[in-house]
């Protein structure tokens, strides 16, 4: 069974690089959606091993999904990276005070992506 | 990292695309200036400037990532009210645009001049200088307000700025839970939206995943507004949601009592005269009559013969660079229109199986069919064919229409840009920006216009104080517009300045060996403006650091007349000039007349034929050795095809004259017959027979045999211009 991986973003440029970095992990698969609102959909309807985020996106944004996965009884667990721009100092601080995992500032070497999700993900 | 193909061209179009939003933004900030700011406006700005340095940030563009950084930070300051929008802001983010549009086009195609580098780097300087003024302290009113942590935690930085613009405002604050199911929540988040857009702000949706009954999702809808709470509550009865006030708005609104941040101020009109900018553009919505007439300040003429000098190399500033003319090759369509081209499908389909049904009776043979019948119903079905195709192409040609306004916006920045760089005032005045014409089209169009309103700025129009000195206004207007006149465009550029000095012409084509002294002495001013078209005629004044776009008006003008346009000019000494451009509407698909001169057949574009009268041979009269007829009491010269291809002639009574041209520059072309209407596709010739003048291209009718289609915009410049002095042709 592969790992489920959802990649929240939306610029669709952005979107594909992530899914592909994802993607070059062995036993992985990449579920993308551009709005935060998507993503709910999905979280509520497949079971997800890993979650990525941006964290300003119209609508929902990043730290609103933060805080719905982290409250919910299903995803609690579940490793949550923000991947964005250095944005505000204080968005950052709120990100991680609401649970994200890892915070990657763009541009990441896809290698370092990788990397993280193998040590997340417990694959050797 | 280095970028693969593909994720480049993806780079580029995701780019172009932000690129393009982000212009129709500012150019809406542009015309507001001085109002009140509208915080999606401001927002929406810094969103795309946000989404363009992740994106260039993601791709290893450090040149845009940099730019867009120091590009979002000041509209981060802008929005969150820490700084004002003045002037010189709204010149700075334009600027900041346009070095965008050189750097991505740069980017496209792998190249990095430092020159382009410097501008970016410059650009971001000037940036920075607006957003060195400190961040004020933040006093927090959000701590009145009974906001759990909780919600607090996941606002963003921007959402709790306007959560404290609402407070200041004293509008009333409210928490509105709904609770939706978990298949369709999306779209009853939609509805309660609207309904709470049409009353306030949506500052922040939160999701929650504890729903309180266990199933579905629920949301925390911050929202301010200045309704009461039972009203509220009134019209969210039909929606799954309830009110929880957190602040209430006073029925007799207080002084603002709440200690906030630096506040948006809307800088009223001219309060600042220090800041007022060069330019100021101004934009009517309002359809263009073709009678319309131009508002006072801005009569149609032109500039002086500087105005032809050859500018210096291609600079790299944006306008006229591929990126401004849609990298991709793409087209955003409604989708009403596809809905349509659907519509259309379906029919065809249905007329298909009509035929197919009727064939397969023909050919099953038995006891013979009644074959007038049948002529009958695949006639039928042929005329529904007809029409339905129609309806096809129509569709297909109205998802290729753009409108102009996508030009017009560019040539307003730079408008605003030369005028700062040549230290002229000028209002920039466009009109028929909703004018829709072929997307091939509207990209050809780029170049020639840029070029004619960088030389009106540049070259047309006088400094303020020459301005004072003549008693003119001391901003001088540059006005584009343009109007549909049947199957044409018509777009003129306009300016109140010096006019074309038509001595200096004269001069100048003397001393170039264009024209004789005898012959220049004999032209009149109309037909010594016209010179200014031909080629390397500009090569005889002096070097223009300004115009630096490497083409003359010769250029233009044969950019123009690739697209089956014209280009004219009008000018008045000391007044100004204007440049008309005519152009057909789109060049896919030609209807065409066609007629025959000598036995041999032509098509003639329908849309350049304004009137088709017939003549006796006696009504022809010669006036200075040409020939011309009368039309309705007005003098038009007259050009025999026969005579023109230099066929033999056929003896008649009565010709066909097909009137082409407008205004001043009829020309009646004599045929033989007219065989009737068609729709066709032209094709330019190949080869050696590519320039033949006269022809436009060929086309087949249908019969597999070709037709020449003829150019009767050249046949006008040859018999309207050049009679006097052929050898100019």
């Amino acid at each position: 069974m592969a790992y489920k991986i959802l990649i929240v973003e939306d610029s669709k440029a952005s979107r594909e690089f992530i899914a592909s970095a994802v993607e070059s992990v062995g036993g992985v698969e990449a579920f993308t959606t551009s709005t935060g609102f998507d993503a709910l959909k999905l979280l509520s309807r497949q079971r997800f091993d890993l979650i990525i985020t941006d964290l300003n996106m119209p609508g929902i944004n990043g730290l609103e999904l933060i805080n719905f996965v982290k409250k919910s009884p299903t995803y609690r667990e579940t490793p949550l990276f923000v991947i964005t721009t250095e944005g505000r100092e204080q968005d950052r601080a709120k990100g991680l005070a609401l649970g994200a995992a890892e915070y990657l500032v763009k541009p990441f070497e896809p290698q370092q992506l990788e990397g993280l999700l193998m040590r997340y993900l417990n694959i050797a | 990292m280095t970028t693969s193909t593909k994720g480049l061209s993806d780079f580029v179009a995701e780019a172009t695309e932000i690129l393009d939003a982000l212009s129709r933004d500012l150019a809406i900030l542009d015309r507001r200036r001085g109002e009140r700011l509208e915080p999606d406006l401001v927002n929406g700005i810094f969103r795309s400037a946000h989404s363009l340095k992740g994106l260039a940030a993601m791709f290893g563009e450090q040149r845009i990532a940099q730019l867009a950084h120091q590009t979002e930070d000041l509209l981060d300051r802008l929005r969150l009210g820490r700084i004002e929008l003045t002037e010189k802001v709204v010149d700075a983010l334009i600027e900041s645009f346009d070095t965008f549009q050189v750097v991505l086009a740069e980017t496209s195609r792998r190249e990095r001049s430092a020159v382009a580098t410097e501008r970016a780097e410059a650009v971001s300087q000037k940036l920075a200088q607006f957003i060195d003024s400190g961040t004020v302290e933040q006093s927090d009113a959000l701590d009145q307000l009974e906001l759990d942590t909780q919600v607090r935690n996941v606002l963003t930085e921007y959402e709790e700025h306007r959560l404290r613009e609402n407070l200041r405002e004293g509008m009333a604050v409210w928490k509105v839970r709904a609770v939706f199911d978990l298949s369709d929540f999306d779209q009853g988040l939609a509805r309660l939206n609207s309904k709470l857009k049409s009353l306030g702000e949506v500052i922040s949706t939160l999701p929650s995943a504890d729903p309180g009954d266990g199933t579905g999702i629920a949301f925390d809808i911050i929202f301010g507004g200045k309704v009461e709470t039972e009203k509220l509550r009134l019209a969210l009865t039909a929606l799954p949601a309830s009110v929880h006030p957190l602040f209430q708005f006073q029925p007799q609104p207080a002084e603002p009592s709440l200690p906030l941040e630096r506040l948006v101020s809307p800088t009223p009109p001219g309060a600042e005269p220090e800041h007022r900018s060069p330019v100021r553009v101004a934009v009517s919505n309002a359809p263009q009559q073709a009678s319309g007439a131009l508002p006072a300040y801005a009569n149609p003429r032109f500039g002086t013969a500087d105005a032809m000098v050859r500018p210096s190399p291609k600079q790299p500033d944006g306008e006229g660079d591929p990126v401004g003319r849609g990298l991709t090759q793409t087209v955003r369509v409604d989708i009403g229109r596809l809905d349509s081209l659907m519509d259309a499908v379906g029919e065809l389909l249905l007329i298909k199986a009509n035929v197919a049904r009727l064939a397969e009776q023909a050919s099953r043979g038995g006891k013979p069919p009644p074959g007038q019948l049948w002529g009958h119903e695949l006639h039928r079905e042929s005329r529904l064919l007809e029409r339905k195709l129609d309806d096809l192409q129509k569709g297909i040609l109205e998802v290729r229409m753009v409108p102009l306004g996508q030009v017009f916006d560019k040539l307003a920045r730079t408008v605003r840009r030369i005028a700062r760089e040549s230290g002229k005032e000028v209002d920039f005045l466009m009109r028929g920006g909703e004018v829709e014409v072929d997307k091939l089209i509207v990209e050809a169009l780029s170049d020639p216009l840029m070029h004619i309103v960088r030389n009106a700025v540049d070259h047309g129009v006088e400094t303020p104080d020459e301005r004072e000195r003549l008693s003119k206004r001391p901003r001088a207007a540059v006005a584009i517009r343009a109007m549909q006149r049947g199957n044409q465009v018509v777009i003129e550029i306009s300016d109140d300045g010096r006019g074309l000095d038509e001595e200096r012409i004269r001069e100048v084509a003397v001393r170039t060996g264009i024209l004789t002294r005898a012959q220049a002495e004999e032209m009149t001013p109309r037909e010594l403006q016209r010179l200014i078209f031909l080629p390397g005629f500009s090569t005889a004044s002096r070097v223009s650091e300004l115009s630096g776009r490497g083409v003359g008006l010769d250029v233009v003008k044969t950019n123009i007349s690739r697209l089956s346009g014209m280009i004219d000019t009008h000018s008045e000494r000391g007044v100004g000039s204007t440049f008309t451009i005519t152009l057909p509407e789109t060049l896919a698909i030609v209807r065409a007349l066609v007629v025959s001169v000598s036995g041999r057949v032509y098509a003639v574009p329908l849309n350049a034929v304004s009137e088709i009268t017939s003549i006796a041979e006696s009504e022809v009269r010669t006036v200075e050795g040409r020939e011309v007829i009368g039309l309705r009491g007005k003098t038009i010269p007259l050009a025999r095809l026969a005579r023109v291809f230099e066929l033999p002639e056929t003896e008649l009574r009565r010709r066909f004259i097909l009137v082409v041209g407008l205004a001043h520059r009829r020309l009646g072309i004599a045929v033989d017959e007219l065989l009737g209407q068609q729709d066709v596709v032209v094709k330019p010739l190949g080869g050696r027979l590519r320039h033949t003048p006269g022809i436009a291209g060929a086309t087949d009718l249908g019969d597999r045999n070709p037709v020449l289609v003829l150019d009767t915009g050249a046949l006008i410049e040859e018999v309207v211009n050049s009679e006097r002095r052929p050898e100019l042709v």
